[in-house]
């Protein structure tokens, strides 16, 4: 059933410099789940997030978010569909306040000139303002709202930015490695905040090294190589799976296919 | 105010209203070392329509800020095709090949200049200035503000984040056109005549030193770096022909000590009320007290 289905992806390809670091990637991911997409390093997860937020254009294939092709749309018109993302490498914006860097999450629901040139928009006590000191809280994002981003600890950014993600209102989360860098008491302030969205209706799409992360969070799982899908089931499965193992413990090296890439 | 203070008064609103259109493209990431070339259009502008016989409630200021914004708005096209020192180079060209044209059109005066019948006297041109620097302080409090900001610190993230970059840049462009033509406009009128020699490359680097100088990360910035360098070509002007090394000397000493610009975003919050009053954080009391 299609309604059952927030994103679909299609057949998806990209080649950077004759190289195929997607190619052919075809999955879904369900209404209200909780997906992991996990898989070596350079496997193309970020690429995939790349592809899917525009930030990249595709060479072949169809993304479809909520019954809607989204792939010919540009960059800033996605997280407008529902669809919106977070950075491996953290990328706020690094003059910019916490709470600004926040309020700029709400920038695709921003209705007419009038709100954008509405006066005062960071004040204290600004309704907008209000929402975004909110999130972050109900995030246990405990620092000033008006301390510039740079200075602040890894693991502090690093949620800043899933909170930033989720003041567009998605209907589809995607977060690159949101547990990296984060102490253990953090991990597990996430994993529960994370589920507590996802109970609210948010689609959840996890790219993570932590596997007791994931195991926690999500009960679906992809697993990627050499930008192929290689497993697509249930996360329990992922550990006991043939070629997962191999891919990750290469105990015969990458398959010939991929060794005839990078030739 | 003898007519030697009033000079450097005038000299400094009008600098100020142009440093400001310049620090709005800057705010969003974009040098602009084309200002002379906008100051320009925006003072033959004045200075055509004055000679026309357009005096009736000094119609000449708007209308040559809406001809300097279409300029703006028409040259960003091309303009933000370059990117990073082919775009600055780009709008450097655009300068140069305005004061060529007003050079060489013998109706504008050629290199004669043409002579503005209206006169404009002080208190109009501060009020502008005024004017001018309030509306960029406002405009830095919205929605719009944010978003220039955020182009100038990562142009990807502003996009997936739904900023639509390329519209926001071409409206900082003509913003900024609007305000370099009504800094040119104010000029002309108060001058009572322009010159194409006037508007030259060194203006346009100036004016850009105001911006880098004073710094792009508060609307302060504009205020400070102009306020440095109209006053201290003064200050020094006791020193004879070794002032210009000196403020040279003056300028570099500024780089190596403040990079970002004279006032930063950290020195604008210590320097706020609000930090003095001390208002606790609300997200850091709650969260520890919740917790
Ligand atoms: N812009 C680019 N140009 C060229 N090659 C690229 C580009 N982006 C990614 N790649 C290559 O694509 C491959 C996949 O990279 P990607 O970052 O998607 O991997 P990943 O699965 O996210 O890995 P990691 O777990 O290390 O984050 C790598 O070999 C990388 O070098
Ligand atoms: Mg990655």
């Amino acid at each position: 059933m299609a309604d059952d289905i927030m994103l679909s992806l299609e057949g998806l390809a990209k080649n950077f410099g004759g190289l195929a670091v997607i190619d052919g990637v075809s999955f879904r991911v369900p209404r209200g789940g909780r997906t992991a997409l996990i898989g070596p390093n350079g496997a193309g997860k970020t690429t995939l997030f790349n592809l899917m937020s525009g930030v990249y254009p595709l060479d072949r294939g169809s993304i479809t978010l909520d019954g809607a092709r989204i792939d010919g749309l540009p960059v800033r018109r996605r997280i407008a569909c529902g669809l919106s993302r977070s950075f491996q490498n953290i990328r706020l914006m690094a003059h910019l306040s916490v709470i600004e860097n926040v309020m700029l999450g709400q920038h695709s629901q921003i209705a007419g000139l009038r709100q954008m040139f509405a006066p005062a928009q960071g004040r204290r006590g600004a309704p907008a303002r209000v929402m975004a000191e909110e999130r972050l809280r109900a995030a246990g994002v405990d620092c000033d709202p008006d301390a510039p981003v740079s200075g602040l600890p890894y693991g502090t950014r690093k949620r800043i930015e899933v909170v930033r993600a989720l003041m567009s209102k998605p209907k589809l989360l995607m977060l690159d490695e949101p547990a990296a860098g984060l102490n253990p008491r953090e991990t597990a302030e996430l994993s529960a905040f994370l589920k507590g969205a996802a109970a609210e209706g948010l689609t959840l799409l996890v790219v993570e090294h932590d596997m007791a992360f994931v195991r926690g969070l999500c009960e679906h799982t992809i697993v990627l190589n050499f930008g192929r899908g290689i497993y697509d089931g249930p996360t329990a499965g992922v550990q006991d799976d043939a070629a997962v193992r191999e891919a990750y413990l290469g105990t015969r090296g990458p398959p010939a296919r991929e060794a005839g890439h990078a030739a | 105010m003898s007519g030697y203070a009033q000079g450097i008064v005038a000299i400094f609103c009008i600098n100020l209203i142009f440093a400001y259109a310049i620090f709005i493209t800057a705010a969003s990431g974009q040098l602009n070392l084309g200002g002379a070339g906008f100051q320009a259009i925006g003072a033959y502008s004045a200075a055509v329509l004055s000679n026309a016989g357009w005096t009736a409630g000094w119609a000449t200021v708007p209308a040559a800020m809406a001809v300097t914004a279409l300029a703006g708005f028409l040259i960003a096209f091309p303009v933000l095709r370059a990117r990073g020192v082919y775009m600055v180079l780009a709008t450097f060209a655009f300068a140069e090949v305005v004061s060529g044209v007003l050079l060489r059109t013998k109706s504008l005066g050629g290199a004669i200049g043409m002579v503005v019948p209206d006169y404009l006297a002080l208190p109009a041109l501060a009020g502008s200035a005024a004017a001018a620097m309030l509306f960029v302080f406002f405009l830095m409090t919205t929605r719009f503000g944010l978003a220039i900001r955020a182009i100038h610190d990562d142009e990807t993230v502003a996009g997936v984040m739904g900023v639509g970059v390329r519209s926001m840049q071409v409206a900082v462009f003509t913003l900024g056109g609007a305000l370099a033509g009504l800094s040119g406009a104010l000029y002309a009128h108060h001058f009572s005549f322009v010159e194409a020699q006037y508007f030259n490359s060194q203006l346009s680097i100036f004016v850009l030193l105001f911006v880098l100088i004073g710094g792009t990360q508060t609307a302060w910035g504009p205020l400070a770096g102009t306020l440095f360098f109209t006053l201290l070509p003064e200050l020094l002007r006791v020193g004879g022909s070794w002032r210009f090394v000196v403020f040279g000397a003056a300028i570099v000493v500024m780089m190596i000590v403040r990079p970002q610009g004279m006032i930063t975003r950290a020195l604008a919050d210590r320097l706020s009320p609000r930090h003095w009053r001390k208002a606790p954080p609300a997200i850091a009391a709650r969260g520890r007290h919740g917790g």
